[in-house]
């Protein structure tokens, strides 16, 4: 057949449309922050239940999860008994949903914002966003919280692990010319950059506090989807089962084809 | 004679059972030369059985209720039994519409297939295009996430621009409300289906009554042989084609489950993160852009500096691919045997369109996003009004009497 060169690259094109239509690109709602890599593993029980430990205490004061009942804790190892036990303060069925018992009135006063869910949070900010954000407080006497937040500024939450991690404060390194302190630093930021710097060690060292925090955000993403590792479980059996297929068609195709000419 | 032959008799005494089976599937008879262009029909007709299953199975527990409706897709995506699967493919099975529509649409230009004697056979086609943008738009405010909200927000304030009773008309309220919500799930569910499977028949019933094209552009049945009546190019849609298409099938399944099961958000262009946080009237997002398939003319619209000019603009974007069968002047159909004035005209005109669908995506505000827009809108319309002139102007080459290959 003869195809010509431009119909060739029309071709092309349009395939190089396909795959960027396609193309995949960690596009989370976050407005330019600098993020740290989540080390994420979902296959690590030990670790999703560790996660949910610090979230039953630490989070689930304030935030809710309500898309997620206590009973699917199962699917991260543990038992019934487990999860009765350790994590649930609101309630006594297992098949209730994870939510809080604070008042929205009370939290807004308090806080100026309710707490959101986060139920699906991780889909929303993606793993290392909340990485960065969870080891990203340092004390700012300006906010009413006293504290501030690198991956979130201004941010309404005040810092609840401080304990574990210590107090953080943001120094202001200078690496060229310019700088006149703090203030300034924000709105030009090119020749400066911000730095947190440990001031008072918490009860976790700087790496067990990663640890703490990897755990914690490895459980929010479970959390955004329980249904993940089934999915890929399953995917690999279909895309096995539609190469078959695949090889079978062509093989009928051959077939019938052979007296067309 | 076999008990089948019986029933089958019987059943032809009192419907056209046998005759449209032939006439319409075992002796239809399609050009032999198709090529990779043309799995995209049959791969359409896939996935809307594929939208419309899955939807049926999706309203079985969807809330259409503000309260309730971004609650009930969680809901299906974590307690009803392979809900997240029925879902998924639903939101992989919209896009991947576009991507397969847009890809046929791109064969009937390339091929000329929109040329008499198809001109109805075209324009039912941007029939059907156009209630999948209706369906499309409907559907992505049904989850009543952030983008869901806004993104209806935006739309409907285009025609707001045109003309605000319309506007009104269209939400039911003054914003996008629990009101919108259940007028767009009706028409997403019941009234737009219907017309897309009402418009799917009657583009195949048009296309049967006149013959496929093929990639040379030839008319098959001018060369008939004289003892059957049957083109000699012609071949026998079923088992033909239908055992082809399979093979085009299990390889767009592929495409398909490997989206579905490993990457179902796409990277944000399928399902978009600022969905996940339920709808919220009070809170703008800082930058709604709409789903990949609408950003071409998103652009366009952007790219126009006075609103209901570029609302009219961005229509008559869609619009025009109507008037095609009349703009087109040339002697050929197929762009084998085109020039290089349409050969050049095309390529600009497929880029242009790809880098529109970049920029609607892009921040309005980046410097570049803007004048980019602008050159492309330009060239987008001048493929179509320049065409009665290039066309002309074209030195094409001799077609053949038989398709070649």
């Amino acid at each position: 057949m003869m195809t010509s060169f431009l119909q060739q690259i029309a071709r092309l094109v349009a395939g190089a449309g396909l795959v960027a239509g396609l193309w995949v690109s960690g596009a989370q709602a976050n407005e330019g922050v600098a993020v740290d890599h989540a080390p994420l593993n979902l296959g690590d029980k030990a670790s999703l239940q560790r996660g949910a430990r610090t979230f039953a205490n630490y989070c689930q004061n304030c935030h809710s999860a309500q898309y997620l009942r206590y009973s699917k804790l199962t699917d991260i190892g543990l038992s019934e008994e487990d999860i009765k036990g350790n994590l649930m303060f609101t309630t006594e069925k297992i098949g209730d949903p994870m939510i809080v018992a604070l008042d929205r009135a009370d939290a807004k006063q308090w806080f100026g914002v309710v707490p959101p869910d986060l139920s699906v949070e991780a889909r929303v900010r993606g793993a290392d966003w909340l990485y960065t954000y969870l080891r990203g407080f340092y004390k700012d006497p300006s906010r009413p919280t006293g504290w501030n937040n690198v991956a979130y500024p201004n941010v309404g939450m005040p810092h609840v692990l401080y304990e574990l991690q210590g107090v953080q404060k943001l120094e202001t390194v200078k690496t060229a010319a310019g700088g006149e302190g703090k203030e300034g630093a924000e709105k030009s930021g090119a020749e400066e950059h911000h730095r947190l710097v440990l001031v008072k060690p918490g009860k976790l060292s700087p790496v067990e506090y990663d640890q703490f925090t990897a755990d914690l955000v490895n459980y929010l993403v479970w959390m955004s989807e329980p249904a993940r590792a089934s999915r890929v479980q399953i995917g690999v059996l279909v895309i096995f089962f539609l190469t078959l297929m695949f090889f079978l068609t062509l093989a009928l195709k051959k077939e019938f084809w052979k007296d067309i000419h | 004679m076999s008990n089948l032959a019986k029933v089958v008799g019987w059943v032809d005494d009192r419907f056209p059972l046998t005759s449209t089976w032939k006439t319409h599937i075992s002796e239809y008879y399609a050009p032999k030369n198709f090529n990779f262009w043309y799995y995209f029909g049959s791969l359409a007709m896939l996935v809307l059985v594929i939208q419309l299953v899955t939807g049926i199975f999706l309203t079985m527990n969807y809330k259409p209720d503000a309260r309730y409706a971004f609650a009930s897709v969680e809901y299906i995506m974590r307690d009803v039994n392979y809900g997240w699967l029925i879902r998924y493919m639903h939101s992989t099975g919209a896009s991947m519409f576009f991507v397969v529509v847009y890809l046929h649409m791109v064969r009937g230009l390339m091929y000329g297939s929109y040329r008499k004697p198809r001109e109805l056979v075209w324009m039912i086609g941007m029939g059907i295009y156009l209630c999948l943008m209706g369906e499309a738009f409907m559907g992505y405010l049904l989850p009543w996430g952030q983008m869901s909200y806004w993104g209806a927000q935006v739309i409907i304030s285009l025609f707001d621009a045109i003309s605000p009773p319309l506007a009104l008309w269209i939400r039911g309220d003054y914003v996008v409300s629990d009101a919108t919500l259940n007028r767009f799930f009706a028409f997403h569910v019941i009234a737009l289906p219907l017309v897309l499977v009402g418009l799917v028949l009657v583009h195949i019933v048009a296309l049967h009554e006149v013959g496929s094209n093929n990639p040379d552009g030839i008319e098959i049945k001018k060369n008939k042989d004289p003892k059957t009546g049957i083109p000699l190019d012609g071949i026998n849609f079923h088992p033909y084609y239908t055992v082809k298409d399979l093979v085009g099938v299990s390889v767009f399944l592929a495409i398909f489950s490997a989206v579905v099961f490993f990457a179902p958000e796409m990277g944000g262009y399928f399902l978009e993160a600022n969905n996940f946080i339920p709808a919220d009237p009070m809170k703008t997002p800082p930058h709604i852009a709409p789903v990949w398939y609408f950003t071409p003319f998103y652009a366009i619209l952007r790219a126009v500096p006075q609103k209901q000019l570029g609302v009219l603009a961005m229509g008559a974007a869609v619009v025009i691919f109507l008037a095609l069968p009349w703009l087109d002047r040339g002697i050929v159909k197929s762009i084998r045997y085109r020039g290089n004035l349409y050969k050049t005209a095309f390529g600009i005109f497929i880029v242009s369109f790809l880098i529109l669908g970049y920029m609607g995506t892009q921040d309005p505000n980046l410097w570049y996003v803007n004048p980019v827009s602008r050159i492309c809108s330009i060239t987008y319309f001048l493929f179509f009004l320049a065409m009665p002139i290039y066309t002309r102007l074209d030195k094409t080459r001799q077609v053949p009497d038989r398709v070649t290959e």
